[in-house]
């Protein structure tokens, strides 16, 4: 099968790329390699480690281990200046565009052509006519980037790559704020840069896209390169295993519980960026949700839990309809939180645990607003118990907690409200394993005494190791729904990029 | 055996927080400062100059534990210098030209005052305007409405017991005194026995994660700015009364002194720290450095230089031990 044919080494080419973060291996010696004049498609879960290795050959993260050529020349990326200057060009999924300069300013920002010490704006402006025509962006220069589409911008951020003289330009996730107009205008974009030799590395989750225009797909998982594609072995079915390939070995602290009636009832909730979101979750039962990020799965939280506004939707609680409007209204139909990012959204991390436990209960012990000391020593000294927290005091400052024990901070501050339906978002990432093994005992527990819980996780074994059911959303709609014994890695993922 | 031991060792654990805290730090200063002008100033000695000092400085300890409140949510209140000068002149226009008896004069001048605070945390919390623009509004606007409606000139023609509030004395000890000590109480129970002080602390710890606890956090920021005010109302009144006349440019830059005395007394401007004992020693702290620039016969232009020193090497040896601590 082999042709002999000329050994030819790739433009560019990296090695056994290694690279720790405190606790993980991101990435565990990876080989890939890019040709001009190809479209190569960067495939794998959140947490592959696709976004590390880009950012390492854009120079914005340094290895630890490997080797980076350039046509067959040893290259040291210090920094995405090199990188710039080496012809790689990243475009990242959120702009980095300054959105009061017009279109010339934004290209030529930092590396302005000058006549004397004035900037020579005629020729700027000129050169950016030519470099936006390149990519089919027929506006005036002086247009400030501020009025542009999210696909304009897009352009633009090709046009200015292209001025930089970019060899292979890194696309991270470029399409998924496009129509598919503009997805449709972005592909014939990249095929007129395959024929002016450009090699393009594109990230996406949409497994339409990724068949459609790759010549090559590589695929990551667990910071390693499980495959590389060719052109005709591409095929959707086969990158998805490939993609979820992994042994499930993790034994869940997963019990039998008693499920029961209807507790929450969420049906048709809109909002600018959720479509007809209807879904239940029973008493004593584990919901989970799975999808890629950014599906949509938290702002659906958010928005039961009455942080942002809904458009439309009705939320029924024990077949009650009720009006959340605020994080007040949901406190008080007993509804429990656990946000995505503890130390932002849970946390007040100056605060003792103490305080943070008692936080949304205490109205409850209290009389004419003031506070029940004792009560409240109590209630923090139950569940530091209870839960194990490894705190020296309850008195000790929360941010000086590990992880893992901050996260039980948050989970005993609604445990403290005797929550009927208590939603947790990511409750065990970059947690350590054994608090995340307690943290499933506890989401079992809860589950048994009654508690309505839904668990958002991107981490498939975790979503099928503790759920009862598992609700898959995709680009803010819910796609299907799965049942434990239907549920696999390869439905979920199925669903969660189709 | 073991409950002794518990014992001694709540002592020792109560001994430590308290070694750890700022206040214990700001106290060490005051102790210094103090025990250096008693050394090389004969007056700084007498009883009457530690009253007079003690004074002086409750009307900065007063606005400050107000202002105190807005820092320790997360916020800043600038407009309280122009507060505290209408307040003044509201109470003693309300005796001057409607003939009104002292005490209600008093409450219409802190009523006054408190609207403004009211507008201002509306403006923060519906209108979503930075505190800091929100209230460099209502500086100007309280102001102006000073002059307005003194045409400039002060209120005289006050009622006698008036007086009282700001020249008076009870038990021996000069009524203002009287007045901080008794705000401080009240406050510093507020602060840290009730539920909404300590929604105050968590809201300036971490907004997002005080809205996501199920707590209603504009109505905890619409409180504050509105205390703040209604202290700041009330000092205005104290120093008419002092002064026995409503001065149209009364507090005029008081802002920043009050604003100084609080982070002198270990609060942060992120929000989340700060306790009333602090400020009251921050206030102090500028009571003595003002008290002892003029003991010393240094001349008034250099005082608000050597305050503004003062003020920088406070907060960054804070700032130094808070780094050094991570």
């Amino acid at each position: 099968m082999k042709k002999a044919a000329p050994v030819r080494s790739p433009f560019l080419e990296m090695k056994g790329i290694t690279k720790r973060f405190p606790g993980v291996l991101a990435l565990d010696k990876v080989d890939f390699s890019v040709e001009l004049g190809k479209v190569i498609s960067l495939v794998g879960e959140n947490g592959a480690g696709k976004s590390t290795l880009m950012k390492i050959l854009s120079g914005v993260l340094e290895k630890d281990q490997g080797e980076i050529f350039i046509e067959g020349k040893k290259v040291n990326i210090d920094g995405p200046l090199t990188a710039r200057n080496l012809g790689i060009s990243i475009i990242y999924q959120e702009l980095m565009d300054l959105p009061n300069m017009n279109i010339a300013e934004n290209i030529f920002v930092g590396r302005e052509i000058k006549k004397g010490i004035f900037a020579d704006k005629k020729r700027m402006h000129l050169q950016a006519k030519e470099l936006i025509s390149r990519v089919a962006l027929d506006v005036d220069t002086n247009t400030k980037v501020a009025k542009l589409s999210v696909a304009q911008r897009q352009m633009l951020e090709v046009a200015k790559a292209l001025s930089l003289d970019a060899k292979v330009i890194i696309m991270d996730e470029p399409t998924s704020s496009l129509t598919n107009t503009e997805t449709e205008v972005l592909f014939e974009i990249i095929n007129k840069l395959k024929q002016d030799n450009v090699a393009i590395v594109f990230i996406s989750h949409r497994m339409n896209e990724i068949t459609r225009i790759s010549d090559e797909v590589a695929v990551m998982r667990d910071g390693q390169m499980v495959g590389l594609l060719s052109k005709e072995e591409i095929e959707e079915q086969r990158i998805i295993s490939m993609m979820v390939g992994r042994e499930i070995n993790d034994i869940f602290a997963k019990e039998e519980a008693n499920i029961s009636d209807i507790a929450l009832e969420v049906k048709n909730l809109n909002t600018d960026f959720l479509k007809d979101i209807s879904f239940n979750v029973r008493k004593g039962e584990i919901l989970g949700f799975a999808g890629l990020v950014g599906a949509g799965r938290s702002e659906v939280m958010r928005a039961v839990f009455g942080i942002d506004n809904k458009d439309s939707g009705e939320i029924y609680i024990h077949g009650k309809k009720v009006d959340i409007r605020s994080t007040v209204d949901a406190l008080k139909h007993r509804i429990g939180f656990v946000p995505e990012n503890r130390k932002e959204q849970a946390l007040i991390l100056g605060m003792s645990v103490r305080g943070n436990i008692s936080l949304a209960e205490l109205e409850n012990i209290s009389k004419y607003n003031f506070i029940d000391k004792k009560k409240e020593i109590e209630l923090a000294e139950k569940y530091i118990e209870d839960l194990q927290i490894r705190t020296p005091s309850r008195e000790q400052k929360v941010q000086n907690l590990s992880g893992g024990n901050q996260q039980k901070v948050v989970i005993s501050k609604w445990m403290a409200i005797k929550p009927d339906i208590l939603i947790l978002d990511e409750p065990t990432r970059g947690i350590d394993v054994g608090a995340k093994k307690e943290i499933h005992m506890l989401m079992s527990q809860l589950a048994k005494q009654g508690v309505a819980v839904i668990m958002i996780s991107s981490e498939l074994p975790e979503v099928l190791g503790m759920s009862d059911r598992i609700v898959v959303m995709h680009e803010g709609r819910i796609k299907g729904e799965l049942s434990r014994e239907n549920a696999s890695q390869e439905s979920i993922m199925k669903l969660a990029i189709s | 055996m073991t409950v002794n031991n518990k014992n001694q060792n709540y002592v020792v654990e109560t001994g430590k927080r308290v070694l750890k805290s700022s206040s214990f730090n700001i106290f060490i200063v005051l102790f210094v400062m103090c025990v250096i002008m008693y050394i090389v100033s004969e007056p700084f000695r007498s009883w009457d100059n530690v009253l007079s000092i003690a004074r002086n400085f409750s009307a900065y300890a007063i606005t400050g534990i107000g202002v105190s409140m807005v820092i320790i949510a997360g916020g800043i209140d600038l407009s309280l210098g122009s507060v505290y000068g209408f307040a003044g002149v509201i109470a003693t226009m309300a005796m001057a030209d409607l003939g009104w008896p002292a005490f209600p004069s008093i409450i219409l001048g802190m009523i006054a005052g408190a609207l403004f605070g009211l507008f201002n945390g509306l403006l923060v919390v519906k209108a979503k305007l930075p505190p800091f623009i929100a209230t460099l509004g209502t500086l100007s606007i309280a102001r102006s409405l000073c002059y307005i409606l003194t045409e400039g000139y002060p209120v005289t023609d006050v009622k006698e017991r008036f007086l009282f509030l700001g020249q008076g004395y009870m038990a021996s000890i000069p009524t203002p005194i009287w007045m901080m000590v008794i705000v401080a109480i009240i406050f510093a129970v507020f602060l840290n026995q009730t539920v909404t002080g300590r929604r105050i602390y968590a809201l300036g710890g971490n907004e997002e994660a005080t809205r996501i606890s199920g707590i209603n956090v504009n109505k905890v920021k619409v409180l504050v700015y509105t205390l703040c005010s209604l202290l700041a109302g009330f000092s205005g009144i104290m120093t008419a009364s002092r002064l026995g006349i409503g001065q149209p440019t009364s507090g005029q830059g008081f802002e920043l002194d009050a604003i100084a005395a609080v982070i002198i007394g270990g609060a942060s401007l992120d929000g989340g720290a700060g306790t009333v004992t602090g400020t009251i020693l921050g206030a102090a702290i500028m009571g003595v450095l003002r008290n002892a620039l003029v003991l010393l016969s240094i001349k008034s232009h250099w005082q608000s230089l050597i305050i503004g020193f003062v003020i920088i090497i406070a907060v960054a040896a804070d700032q130094l031990k808070k780094s050094r601590g991570k």
